[in-house]
């Protein structure tokens, strides 16, 4: 037996009952704290992208929705947006203000599951089942509204598939006056029970410095106090209509330190906001068709005389997501599809926010970002001959990174 | 010693060997349902237990690479024969216990920390990171929440002392024979409640249940001190935990709350075999298994369906702070109680 000395390496993943999804997390242990990290992703790599370049604009539709399992919207959301703007198409505006309220729908949903797990991962199951129980009513209504629970297929390129009728429109706002009324109880929930202030408190505090420097997203940035939300500095579809402004701790009248804590009432008050925006939304609804060519052959013939390239992004419930799409004349499927994931700019920070912390807090700091591992996961290194995966170095990385944009423009 | 006393020692062992077994299984079960319920889930068959049981006995029984092999597989053996001991030296059922007169509460405290200490050892010695991290929480919190705990014990023995003089206080039978609720004053009986809540503070960690299952905590070190046991080894940590939460609560019964219905009610029918009229004791032994749920119920069911895991220093600072202090506070009133 090999004599092992302090400090202690411990492994968390890539499969372990704190993370949701593989990922690789290498601590270095003094007693119970961490003094150093080290993360390894790439375990989770489904090379979704070569897929959608494979495949022409309206089968991507479906691919891009699968990319994450909670906030899927998003993702379609983003890809239709980029796709309007590689091919010059006119969303039409009913179409818009029903993509905005499907997208807050499902910010709701996924704050709501992110607080249960969050419960979760400091052992406090019996908000785990409550929040989840809460979270039924919501998904009810999706499923109402798009016919599915949490893939929607709602958007489609130049608008949405499905309208609200009068029908639905009751229906949400019966669900969403519901929410206003448990509201209160979640906030009292996680604000004021004691065994959740002790976790959260002071706990992966990320400062704003290390924000700005690792290019922080979402929560997480707006955690620190810092007002970065995409939906308000970059207007799209109908945020531009609507009266909000990026939440942070302040407008709980918290002085934010971007703890745990700072980034709980950051999602606790976004699920309000969300509330307010579906209604603005269901308010201000103009009258019209809802996708500006509802004939599919139509728009797949004009796809593909189409050339150019779009870049779209919108605020995901974890943060900025950014989709890049380039069309070619002729060509009928994606000639470059990227994606750049909420937690690829949130994971880097993660790091600083791990340093120094316990290892009891490792679940709930890790679990704090809010991680779409199978979202973010995007290279995988082989050596093919020796069978094993490769860690390249950051200038080798850059070096290939600037060859693959290369070949991607021309 | 006669072979008469041997016998019913022998006999006596067994059957509360047996009892401690079964009826620490259906409390779980019970608490696994209840915990369910106040979930708003539907929750398990209060049986669930016995199945698992069942299934773990049948699965293999891996021993790590790196372990120690033969404290690997002692560490089990220690933890639920030390919990069936401590079961031999608590007053069950309002009857006195098999090993009367062979040790007292001060035994029984160091053999309340045998069980946690089969679980070290069985930790360190399967030499995984998770279980040395989950061993050595556990020797943290044993050192945490042992002397609020010893407090709580010498005070009721002290009080007791003066109390009847003539006794052989330390033993538990004579603790539970006298309940100090009858003795005390008002001053006093707030001093006893305060002692009441302090070995309540204790209980969860003793189980190593939420809020105080740091050496456990499966979402951070997955398991902790049992994350490499499997099978039949496992099987015997489940029954060793089965069996102390009917002895931690049975401790509590014989100190807090040993009074009985029969004596209470003072009905005298039925029919006796050996001294022992069959009637009280179904009434008793009834009325204990009520007494047992409620002291589980408080202390564990509902108090790990409403909190969080806390840190382990946390966990030392509650005990260390508001728990001694309120084992002391306890002691000082009985004093006061006392003197004037």
């Amino acid at each position: 037996m090999t004599q092992v000395t302090a400090p202690f390496e411990i492994l968390i993943g890539p499969t372990h009952a704190a993370l949701k999804e593989p990922v690789m997390f290498k601590f270095k242990i003094e007693g119970e704290k961490v003094v150093d990290v080290d993360y390894q992703p790439g375990v989770n790599h489904r090379g979704i992208e070569y897929l959608g370049m494979k495949r022409n604009p309206l089968q991507v539709l479906h691919l891009a929705e699968r990319i994450c399992g909670i906030c899927s919207a998003i993702h379609q959301f983003c890809y239709t947006m980029a796709v309007e703007r590689a091919a010059g198409i006119e969303a039409s505006e009913r179409g818009n203000y029903i993509k905005v309220i499907v997208q807050e729908l499902e910010r709701i949903h996924s704050h709501i599951l992110w607080a249960g797990v969050a419960a979760h991962e400091v052992g406090f199951d019996t908000v785990l089942h409550l929040t989840w129980k809460v979270r039924e009513n919501l998904l009810d209504v999706q499923e109402a509204l798009s016919g599915n629970r949490v893939n929607y297929s709602m958007y489609t390129i130049g608008g949405v598939r499905r309208d609200i009728t009068p029908k639905l429109e009751k229906m949400l706002r019966k669900s969403l006056n519901y929410y206003k009324e448990i509201y209160p109880m979640l906030e009292d929930i996680f604000l004021n029970n004691p065994t959740f202030k002790m976790r959260f408190r002071n706990v992966g505090i990320l400062t704003r410095e290390n924000a700005i420097k690792y290019s922080a997203v979402g929560p997480t940035v707006r955690g620190t106090g810092l007002k970065i939300d995409v939906r308000v500095s970059w207007p799209h579809a109908a945020y531009g209509d609507l009266d909000f402004h990026a939440i942070t701790p302040e407008d709980a009248g918290f002085k934010p330190i971007g703890d745990v804590y700072d980034k709980t009432v950051v999602r606790l008050l976004e699920i309000k906001q969300s509330i307010d925006l579906i209604e603005q939304c269901l308010d201000n609804m103009p009258k019209g068709p809802i996708t500006s060519e509802p004939k599919l052959a139509v728009l797949l013939n004009k796809l593909t005389k189409a050339e150019g390239e779009g870049l779209a992004r919108s605020e995901a419930p974890r943060g900025e997501d950014i989709h890049y799409v380039r069309l070619e004349k002729g060509n009928p499927n994606l000639a470059a599809w990227k994606v750049r994931a909420p937690t690829y700019g949130n994971l880097h920070p993660l790091a600083t926010m791990l340093m120094g912390c316990e290892i009891a807090d490792i679940p709930i700091v890790v679990a704090s970002i809010d991680p779409c591992i199978g979202c973010m996961d995007r290279v995988e290194i082989l050596e093919l001959e020796k069978k094993k995966r490769k860690i390249v170095t950051a200038e080798e990385l850059h070096r290939l990174s600037v060859a693959k944009t290369r070949r991607l423009v021309r | 010693m006669s072979i008469e006393t041997i016998l019913l020692a022998v006999f006596g062992t067994i059957l509360v060997t047996i009892f401690g077994i079964v009826f620490g299984l259906i409390y779980k079960g019970i608490d696994r349902k209840l915990v369910a319920r106040l979930q708003s889930r539907i929750g398990p068959p209060i049986i669930q237990p016995f199945y698992d049981l069942q299934k773990l006995r049948i699965k293999e029984n891996i021993v790590p690479h790196n372990a120690v092999p033969w404290l690997f597989h002692f560490a089990p053996i220690l933890s639920l024969t030390t919990s069936i001991l401590l079961l031999l030296y608590i007053p069950i059922g309002g009857k006195k216990p098999i090993l009367d007169g062979y040790g007292d509460i001060i035994l029984v405290l160091y053999l309340l920390a045998l069980p946690s200490l089969g679980l070290i050892l069985g930790g360190f010695a399967s030499s995984s990171p998770y279980a040395s991290v989950g061993a050595q929480r556990e020797m943290v919190m044993m050192m945490s929440y042992e002397f609020p705990l010893a407090v709580v014990v010498s005070a009721i023995a002290w009080r007791l002392t003066k109390a009847e003089p003539s006794l052989h206080v330390f033993s538990l039978s004579t603790l539970a024979e006298h309940s100090l609720w009858d003795i005390v004053g008002p001053l006093g009986a707030v001093g006893f409640l305060m002692l009441f809540i302090a070995i309540m503070a204790v209980v969860p960690a003793n189980l190593v249940k939420i809020p105080f299952d740091a050496p456990e905590a499966e979402t951070e070190i997955a398991g902790g001190l049992i994350v490499e046991y499997s099978g039949t080894n496992l099987a015997m940590f489940y029954l060793a935990d089965a069996v102390r939460t009917v002895a931690v609560g049975s401790l509590v019964i014989a100190l807090f709350i040993p009074h009985n219905l029969s004596s209470f009610l003072g009905i005298d029918m039925g029919f006796t075999v050996m001294d022992i009229n069959i009637f009280n004791f179904i009434l008793d032994f009834l009325f204990y298994l009520l007494k047992l749920f409620l002291v589980i119920f408080v202390g564990v069911t509902v108090v790990r369906a409403a909190t969080a895991r806390l840190k382990i220093a946390q966990i030392t600072s509650f005990y260390w702070l508001p728990t001694t202090l309120m084992a002391l506070g306890g002691l000082a009133l009985l004093v006061i109680d006392y003197s004037f």
